[in-house]
């Protein structure tokens, strides 16, 4: 990970890039259901998305030799590697943190490779949060950080009620409307209806049944939040040179970054930047690593957990300026064929599947392979950003 | 004699307040309940810091002193809940929290519920005065806040 540390120098930097040595070589996903609707086990989806990621690549699945998750991953690597019958595990490693995990898991595979660690590393992440525990019920206890007792005892138990707390100080400062969220949440749902992967796949959001949605904690109403499901999805990642031999046309990752803005604590409710989705710094380490600026991206994937956060992230990675987010954030500029910036154009959290945003690295890939259910023409560069508004956040860049 | 259920902003059946596991926030709670507002204030540097944590995030010093400020303070972001989590919270929803940006302390910032009618017409900006709520059998007190009229 290219993070810069003061005492490293832009050339050294460059020099350790790990522009273009890796690449997207094959995407698997379990069936994707309603939460509670899968027969097997969250386990069992795990190993589905992998096997299904290998055949897609055209590799064995006894060819996998690492795997990479995040997000406290509970299908651990060992039991995984026993089920899989894999020869030899090479490397296994796990991003910290939630949805902020996503693209970190691809960057650990990618490093992974690179050095010589392990061939081909399966990403994957699975969830069933009936038989495990829901995110959306909120922490009661005491967690990593510890800071619980600061915002539990008066009730502010959920990620969608603390993000809220942010989002609505950045719609103050910047003069942000509902339709900024509504048209997030509406662009995952109009691409869904193109993808029958999806959850909300035939069932479309108007605005009207937007509007009437009841609210969860304002300003997000119901279609604001994403869905709870079960499902598993994954990618495998080996080196470009590898690469150049598999069956589909790889997904070179042409920058990835990990981290937090200045003292951004979970739950904290003392960020010096309150009000941002925890990208600045990242943002600009990714685009200058991938050697390009924003108006070169061709299709974007953002962690959909909650609309408003998207809203702050698209504007973080210099899409449009923040005070320009009512005019940019538009059903018509966030969607698939016509948007200036199609966005979650698989569905997303929202409408697609809920799989803490790894499905986001598929569909960011098939985006440069060229068959996803919304294939932005030519699409060359493709953004997946996981997190947002969360700590720590990572994001990443393929080019085809 | 027990204070009564209707004394509290929300019931009792989200988990106690009160310190970390690591303790290292024991005396705010305990300045909370003698209905007085500290903040972690360096005693090398003088830096103030919120939430508390073992050392200072300026200079690292672990010499770590605590300061007093004033119950006040402005509404820096807010929430309305209306969705209950956890469920036993249905009766009490929608309700109000607020993030406050204390008076006098740096713009350190404090988690609490707007008291009064939950429904009330919220601004980013307005004077907010602090009300202690004491849980006394479980021996702890919430700081809340109210608008200053």
């Amino acid at each position: 990970m290219a993070i810069a540390t003061g005492i490293e120098t832009e050339s050294a930097m460059e020099k350790n890039t790990i522009k273009d040595k890796a690449a997207i070589v094959g995407v698997g996903e379990s069936k994707y259901y309603k939460r509670g609707g899968s027969p097997i086990s969250e386990f069992g989806l795990a190993c589905q998305a992998i096997i299904n990621a290998a055949q897609d690549a055209g590799l064995k699945v006894t060819d996998i030799d690492g795997l990479c998750s995040f997000a406290m991953e509970q299908s651990e690597p060992s039991r995984l590697a026993g089920a899989l019958g894999l020869p030899e595990l090479n490397y296994c490693a796990m991003a910290w943190t939630g949805g902020g995990g996503v693209a970190a898991a691809v960057a650990n595979a990618a490093a992974a490779v690179a050095c010589g660690y392990a061939k081909y590393v399966a990403v994957f992440r699975a969830l069933a949060q009936g038989q495990t525990f829901r995110f959306g019920q909120g922490t009661t206890g005491y967690g990593m950080a510890g800071l619980m007792g600061f915002t539990v005892p008066y009730g502010l138990t959920t990620p969608a009620q603390k993000i809220a707390m942010r989002v609505r100080r950045y719609m103050h400062e910047h003069n942000v409307t509902q339709d900024a969220l509504a048209a997030v949440a509406m662009a995952s749902y109009h691409h869904a209806q193109f993808n029958p992967r999806a959850v909300m796949y035939g069932r479309p959001l108007t605005r009207e049944a937007y509007d009437q949605s009841r609210w969860i904690v304002e300003p997000f109403h119901l279609y604001d939040c994403c869905m709870e499901n079960d499902g598993a999805a994954a990618v495998i990642v080996t080196t470009a040179e590898r690469a150049r031999d598999l069956k589909q046309k790889p997904a070179y990752i042409m920058a990835a970054a990990q981290g937090s803005d200045y003292r951004d604590i979970h739950d904290s409710g003392n960020v010096p930047d309150f009000s941002s989705a925890n990208y600045k710094h990242l943002a600009r380490h990714l685009y200058e690593m991938a050697g390009i600026e924003p108006k070169d991206v061709d299709v974007v994937q953002s962690y959909d957990h909650f609309s408003g956060g998207v809203v702050i992230t698209l504007a973080e990675h210099g899409f449009c300026h923040p005070d320009e987010l009512n005019q940019f954030c538009t059903l018509e500029n966030l969607t698939w064929p016509n948007g200036k910036l199609p966005l979650n154009t698989a569905g997303g959290n929202l409408a697609e599947c809920y799989v803490i945003g790894m499905q986001l690295v598929n569909e960011a890939a098939r985006q440069i392979r060229g068959d996803s259910t919304c294939q932005v023409k030519d699409a060359e560069i493709s953004m997946m950003i996981s997190g947002s508004v969360t700590t720590p956040t990572s994001n990443l860049i393929l080019h085809g | 004699m027990a204070t009564s259920e209707s004394a509290y902003y929300l019931p009792e059946v989200l988990p106690p307040a009160g310190p970390a596991p690591d303790g290292r926030d024991k005396e705010f709670w305990e300045a909370l309940n003698r209905h007085k507002i500290v903040v972690q204030r360096c005693n090398a540097c003088g830096n103030l810091q919120m939430e508390p944590e073992w050392l200072c995030h300026k200079c690292y010093s672990f010499d770590r002193g605590w300061q007093e400020v004033p119950g006040k303070g402005r509404i820096y972001s807010w929430v309305r809940i209306w969705h209950p989590i956890p469920p036993a919270l249905k009766d009490s929803c929608p309700f109000l929290v607020v993030l406050v940006e204390l008076a006098d302390a740096n713009g350190l910032r404090i988690v609490g519920n707007l008291l009064g009618d939950p429904n009330q017409e919220v601004q980013i900006g307005t004077p907010v005065e602090a009300v202690f709520e004491d849980h006394k059998q479980r021996n702890y007190t919430l700081l809340q806040w109210r608008q200053v009229k």
